[in-house]
């Protein structure tokens, strides 16, 4: 159908797991007292981060493939 | 809850987004194929991802949850009993003859089995249920963001209906089938951390136990044998036949919403998978729904410390508990991505059954393709207009699911009777089809009008449901055998493709052996009755 629908997901979950980490890294630690202590942004973000290029290179892979 | 700058940033990404792929899939709608039916070309783990996420509404997230915190672990009925079964079933038996018969739509496989009336009728009562439904996730999204975020309750209908108008508008199907498949990650990426949180909060599926107000509260069976015993007030027959059975037989085996997924997918093998590939997460569904459900009711047994009085404020409150700003955004992402996935799936199933159902054969036919194109895209339009105006009709209900199963018993338990007769017994006339139909239906609502007036009573709403779905049902079966024994059977060379015994089955040898539907099922029923087992 043309378009990949791995590029969208792929994208997107890089740049929310890009913007978690960089909040966590500078957001007051007072906030994380809600997630029991831990920083769960920079985790999280981690974990969406990797998905994201996962993503991206499974789309990468592909177009290569095709082309 | 309060934002901060991140998470309405986050939230402007995700508008962006779906917005994006609208606007990238615009120009492949050339034909109403394409609209409609994605052309036929999706390979089956994408239509399988939407197949899901076209149910995971409102109802699905903050419904379950909410029903988590009321009934405890009885709602994994809802994920094992009354899904695994019938989405087996629905790929290995019934996939081949939605797909192979090439109707573009449910009720066009009634006209092809049944005749014009059967079809006639089911596309109108799935049009009018399809039109209710879509504007039960649009109330519950703007009454959430209101309640939370004190956004006005008018400006999220009418701005998240609008994000979804533009998106289908311009991509059809594949455009609503795409974003499902993102919304779907992004709810699982957005909600598996409260369950982390959640179950560390109150110390392991230990301390979770412990701190429960009921001990029935962490078994799925374990209350089943007596009505009295369970918070639901329903019995093993009510639930096996009425849920397990009939109602989610009805759902996934005959809801245009779901099988018009399957439509789209690029050949047969895919289409049988379709329903296959969504079973999988939606059997771990309860991980992410009930659990954060139960952690609310565990820490907040009176419902006045985080629920505020309410149960269906379970998921939104454990979110506003657990997660900082920056997954907090993510985490309302997830909200309505769930609220927009399950609103486009009724929008595109709504535009292709009235274009092709009663637009096309009633109101104006033999007009070019591009016509019924341009019909689809008003339909479109018309639905989320409509949907907006019925985000009031559900303010009269108190329970969101409650509200929806009612539906479903109406107009989905019935149809399932035609459709086990049509495809299995290839005696059943083409008149029978329409009469049993009728009446169950008829059944169902005045089965509805005596539990309603107290002339027959229930322990609750969702038992009423369970037995408002088992007559419905009782009384279709009925009439269509009865009809049929004094009309006519079709002749055999006509329901070729349509009637199970007639139709030469699906050959899957040159098929690996993990993409074989018959394989994949059982293992996935298998799978299912050890969850039920460990979460007796």
């Amino acid at each position: 159908m043309g378009l990949d629908i791995r590029w969208p997901i792929g994208i997107i979950f890089t740049i929310y797991g890009a913007v978690l980490i960089i909040y966590g890294l500078v957001a007051d630690p007072a906030i994380f007292v809600n997630s029991l202590g831990v920083n769960i942004d920079i985790w999280w973000g981690a974990a969406m981060l990797v998905f994201g290029l996962l993503m991206g290179i499974l789309a990468f892979r592909a177009s290569r493939r095709q082309a | 809850m309060h934002l901060h700058f991140v998470d309405y940033a986050i939230i402007a990404i995700y508008f962006l987004f779906v917005l994006g792929i609208g606007f990238a899939l615009r120009g492949r709608m050339k034909t109403s194929d394409d609209f409609f039916l994605s052309g036929r070309s999706i390979p089956g783990w994408i239509t399988g991802l939407a197949f899901m996420s076209a149910n995971l509404g409102a109802l699905e997230v903050m419904g379950h949850a909410a029903n988590a915190a009321k009934y405890g672990m009885f709602v994994n009925h809802f994920y094992w009993l009354a899904a695994m079964p019938a989405m087996c079933f629905v790929g290995v038996f019934m996939m081949p003859f939605y797909y192979g018969s090439k109707a573009r739509s449910v009720p066009e496989y009634l006209r092809k089995r049944y005749d014009e009336k059967t079809r006639t009728l089911n596309a109108l009562s799935f049009a009018a249920m399809t039109l209710l439904v879509s504007g039960v996730d649009l109330y519950a999204m703007a009454i959430l963001f209101e309640r939370l975020l004190h956004w006005p309750f008018g400006a999220s209908v009418v701005a998240s209906a609008l994000v979804v108008a533009v998106y289908i508008y311009l991509g059809g199907l594949t455009s609503s089938i795409y974003n499902e498949v993102l919304q779907f990650f992004l709810i699982v990426f957005g909600f598996l951390p409260l369950s982390i949180l959640g179950l560390r909060a109150v110390g392991g599926f230990a301390g979770l136990e412990a701190k429960l107000p009921n001990a029935g509260y962490a078994h799925t069976w374990a209350n089943i044998w007596h009505a009295s015993q369970n918070p639901m007030g329903i019995n093993w027959f009510g639930t096996i036949f009425g849920l397990g059975f009939v109602l989610s037989f009805g759902y996934w085996c005959t809801d245009f919403l779901v099988v018009q997924r399957g439509l789209a997918a690029k050949d047969m093998p895919a289409a049988q998978r379709t329903p296959l590939v969504a079973a999988v997460p939606k059997m771990f569904f309860p991980l992410m729904v009930v659990l954060p459900g139960l952690v609310a009711i565990a820490l907040d047994p009176s419902l006045t410390k985080y629920l505020n009085g309410r149960y269906d404020n379970a998921l939104p409150a454990m979110l506003g508990k657990f997660y900082p700003s920056g997954l907090l955004g993510i985490g309302l992402t997830a909200l309505l991505a769930s609220f927009m996935s399950g609103m486009a799936g009724n929008v595109t199933a709504f535009n292709t059954v009235w274009t092709f159902d009663i637009y096309q054969t009633h109101v104006n036919p033999g007009q070019h393709d591009s016509h019924y194109l341009k019909m689809g895209r008003f339909a479109t339009i018309f639905a989320v207009a409509v949907g907006i105006g019925t985000a009031f009709i559900v303010l009269r209900f108190n329970n969101l699911m409650d509200y929806l199963q009612l539906l479903f018993a109406f107009f989905n338990a019935p149809l399932f009777g035609t459709f086990l007769l049509g495809m299995f017994w290839k005696r059943t006339s083409a008149h029978s089809g329409f009469w049993g139909l009728l009446c169950g239906i008829l059944a169902a609502a005045t089965h509805y009008s005596l539990y309603h007036y107290h002339v027959i009573t229930y322990p609750s709403d969702m038992a009423a449901n369970f037995y408002q779905a088992i007559w419905a049902f009782s009384v279709c079966v009925a009439v269509t055998v009865l009809v049929t024994s004094f009309t006519e059977p079709r002749k055999e060379e006509e329901l070729v493709g349509l009637v199970y015994s007639l139709t030469p089955k699906p050959r899957n040898q040159d098929l690996p052996w993990y993409e074989r539907p018959g394989i994949l099922a059982v293992g996935i029923l298998a799978l299912c009755v050890v969850l039920n087992i460990i979460f007796w």
